[in-house]
């Protein structure tokens, strides 16, 4: 057993610092925008660049379409390293993390050669469109639909929770193309010009004031059919396959909030005494460190799974099972402990620039995004510990018989 | 990186679970359990013969001392066995705690004296620090010792103190400074009573001193700064039963909710008992990786060892205390009765949280550590 690095991957993870150290601004010339702001997205473009010149991007991806043909273990040492420096590395997770595979996997010769270098060097954006407003949850309930005619499909309909539409070049969509078969098995998957006629991108307001995601309007658009990825009515076995990869993006455990609560709680005074002297905050404390060093570890076992070759299994859930309770959790205690000034959120005035503030308004969302907590614990007790299926209405009802969505309220 | 066991210690692993599937059943365990008196034998002598055979007591015991010498990762996935099966032996205070003492603070005279008896089972040894049924002033125990090296006063609870053939008890001397002693339980003027115990599979006693002979070990150290540093090699041992035990629990509820039906149903397919047993395995994953943290430290030296024993011990605490009574709740009625075995995990998770420092204390060991 060790915690450490094997000596290769030592070599590596020094290869990778000496990179970052020469090419990072570690003055941290970022602008403040998150990922709505059209300066985020060129410093963003600017770095996926940066890193696709110097053989950095898309490190597991073949070389031919624009990666280094290494190991998982290697794109998570780079991770993990990057992760110290402030860059936009991240920014284009979800095109490159999940529409890559999944052109990899089923797209032609030539688009995989026209398309994934591009994506690789942030020449293109690319967008995942699965949910809809009637399908969250249960994503495979959704309704958009691709109607075949001739050699092109046409499709109308509308999805939600769209990061990055308002600038994506492509989109990976999900659609309905046989509502006359059970939930699962009338979808197929295509790809698209989202720049095309009868695409419409707006953005979504969130809870906490942001705007990183929208909603994808579709109205007769029209799709050719050697953009269809897998075969018609087998978009499922694509989806569920595409996600898989998802759980390989386990490079940085999920935000959390500990990093940022450690070094407000040891330098914090709370009646002339350092906080951490409080036997209530103290030992609140030392609960949630043992919380996030139980997360810490269990990525290290993981990874030492992925590094043996292992593809990290549905128990990957449990960083972001954990993790975004945790930071909502975390906020919260931190403004309790700030009392009046918890209530302010003007960043030169509070304490570090009000980030506690900031994280109780964003931490419901992480408890939503990309799975709810109630669907990470579904996914945990069926297919890590083998309990039975909920008993579905639906399981083999047609789907035009299905009721789904809000039948109340618009 | 690679935080994992070896595949040699996985093979011993399975040995052990083997061994203690035959050895060890859940019945086994009840005899101990359900004996009519106290004072009948406190633990199971056979299983206890037949893992001694197979040299477990010295898995950690370097060769010079008559042990195995193989380490503390091995003995890391033994303890989770014995953990995972409740196996009724005095393990964890002849092995984790005594031999180790012996181990940490003893004289090369002692370790050749008592490491072989302890390793081989010939002595069954304990600790005695506790002095009352109200919290422990561990600076300043109230049994004393004379400058003629004799003992008076009482302690308890002594988890296996019935047992003991050799007890290494904290006191006090003349000048008000304390340090700990090895005393043998055939001592003049040591007397002892088994006490009613949360866990009637495992066993506690009060032992009384009465001008006892005992002989110091490590008369430099205090007795506080001793069993600091005994605890942190203990609770990476103990987090090990405690991840087994949490896991046999969830291994449990999980099995009954799938065989048992009701609406019509596998209960198991209720969201309600679904995501109750994935939090169970959320707590045991957390738990058993700061476990293996905590065996990466005791078996390397490397990082702070008080760090990363306090994090295994309180996370590894605190999952077989809700392992344990959300396996007895997923069994609703039948799990309050003394004829299913939930009510043994949940007896079990508590005594060996109480045996070796409370929460509290932990967590404010932690956080001296590491703020």
């Amino acid at each position: 057993m060790d915690f450490n690095d094997s000596q290769e991957q030592a070599e590596f993870r020094q290869k990778v610092v000496a990179w970052l150290e020469q090419n990072v601004d570690k003055e941290n010339t970022l602008s403040k925008g998150g990922m709505e702001s059209e300066q985020a997205l060129s410093e963003a473009r600017e770095w996926q660049r940066k890193i696709f010149d110097a053989g950095w991007a898309c490190q597991t991806w073949p070389k031919e379409y624009g990666g280094r043909g290494a190991s998982s273990i290697e794109q998570v040492i780079w991770s993990q390293e990057v992760s110290k420096y402030p860059t936009r590395e991240g920014f284009f997770a979800i095109g490159i993390g999940n529409c890559g595979p999944a052109i990899m996997l089923y797209g032609n010769e030539t688009q995989k050669q026209e398309l994934l270098p591009r994506m690789a060097r942030a020449d293109d954006i690319w967008c995942q469109m699965f949910s809809e407003p009637g399908a969250g949850s249960d994503v495979a309930g959704l309704k958009t639909r691709a109607e075949k005619n001739g050699d092109r499909w046409i499709v109308n309909g509308q999805k939600i929770w769209t990061s990055q539409a308002q600038y994506a070049d492509y989109g990976v969509l999900l659609t309905r193309t046989d509502p006359r078969l059970a939930k699962h098995k009338g979808l197929t998957m295509f790809f698209l010009d989202m720049k095309q006629a009868g695409v419409e991108v707006r953005p979504i307001k969130q809870a906490d004031g942001g705007q990183a995601f929208n909603e994808v309007f579709f109205t007769d658009v029209e799709i050719p059919d050697e953009q269809r990825l897998g075969e018609v009515n087998g978009g499922w076995g694509v989806a569920l396959t595409v996600l898989m990869n998802e759980r390989l993006a386990i490079a940085e455990v999920a935000p959390n909030g500990w990093p940022e609560y450690w070094d407000m709680i040891r330098e914090l005074q709370l009646n002339g005494q350092p906080a951490l002297q409080d036997d209530e905050v103290r030992r609140k404390t030392a609960e949630w460190y043992v919380m996030n060093a139980g997360l810490k570890n269990a990525q290290a076992r993981m990874l030492s799974a992925v590094a043996k070759g292992g593809v990290p299994g549905a128990e990957a859930s449990l960083g972001k099972l954990v993790g975004a309770p945790m930071c909502q959790d975390i906020s919260r205690y931190a403004l309790d402990l700030l009392a009046q000034s918890g209530a302010c959120t003007e960043e030169e005035l509070t304490l570090m620039n009000a980030q506690f503030q900031k994280a109780y308004l964003y931490a419901p969302g992480l408890r939503v995004a990309g799975g709810t907590d109630e669907v990470m614990r579904n996914i945990i007790a069926e297919q890590v510990l083998g309990l039975p299926p909920d008993v579905r209405v639906d399981k083999g009802v047609p789907f035009n018989e299905i009721q789904a969505g809000n039948q109340g309220v618009k | 990186m690679n935080f994992e066991f070896s595949d040699d210690q996985r093979m011993i692993q399975d040995q052990a679970r083997s061994f203690l599937t035959e050895h060890s059943p859940l019945a086994r365990v009840r005899e101990v359990l359900d004996r009519d008196s106290l004072d009948d034998n406190s633990f199971d002598l056979d299983l206890w013969n037949g893992l001694l055979e197979l040299g477990w007591a010295g898995v950690a015991i370097p060769e010079h001392y008559g042990g195995l010498g193989l380490g503390y990762l091995e003995l890391c996935v033994i303890a989770e066995e014995l953990g995972r099966s409740l196996a009724a032996v005095p393990f964890s205070s002849s092995v984790y705690l005594a031999a180790e003492a012996i181990l940490l603070a003893g004289s090369d005279e002692q370790k050749q004296q008592w490491l072989p008896k302890i390793a081989s089972g010939e002595v069954i040894a304990s600790i005695a620090f506790a002095e009352n049924l109200g919290g422990v002033a561990l600076s300043a125990p109230a049994v004393s010792v004379s400058s003629a090296g004799l003992l008076n006063g009482s302690k308890l609870p002594v988890c296996d103190g019935a047992a003991a053939d050799l007890l290494l008890v904290s006191a006090i001397n003349d000048y008000g400074k304390s340090g700990w002693y090895l005393v043998t339980a055939n001592a003049n003027g040591l007397t002892r009573k088994s006490l009613s115990c949360i866990d009637p599979s495992r066993s506690v006693a009060g032992v009384t001193f009465s001008n006892t002979p005992a002989e110091p070990i490590c008369s430099a150290r205090s007795a506080e700064s001793l069993q600091a540093d005994l605890f942190n090699r203990a609770a990476v041992l103990f987090a090990f039963e405690q991840v087994g035990g949490a896991q046999a629990c969830l291994d449990m509820a999980r099995e009954y909710t799938t065989q048992r039906y009701a609406f019509g149903r596998q209960i198991g397919s209720f969201q309600a008992l679904k995501h109750k047993m994935a939090d169970m395995f959320v707590v045991i994953e957390l738990a058993r990786s700061n476990a293996y943290y905590g065996a990466w430290a005791l078996s390397s030296g490397a990082g702070s060892l008080t760090e990363a024993a306090a994090v295994a011990r309180i996370s590894a605490t605190d999952a077989y205390y809700q392992c344990s009574k959300e396996n007895m709740q997923a069994h609703g009625g039948m799990g309050y009765t003394w004829e299913l075995d939930c009510h043994l995990y949940y007896r079990r998770a508590q005594y060996l949280s109480s045996l070796l420092g409370s929460q509290a204390y932990w967590k404010d060991r932690l956080m001296e550590e590491v703020a």
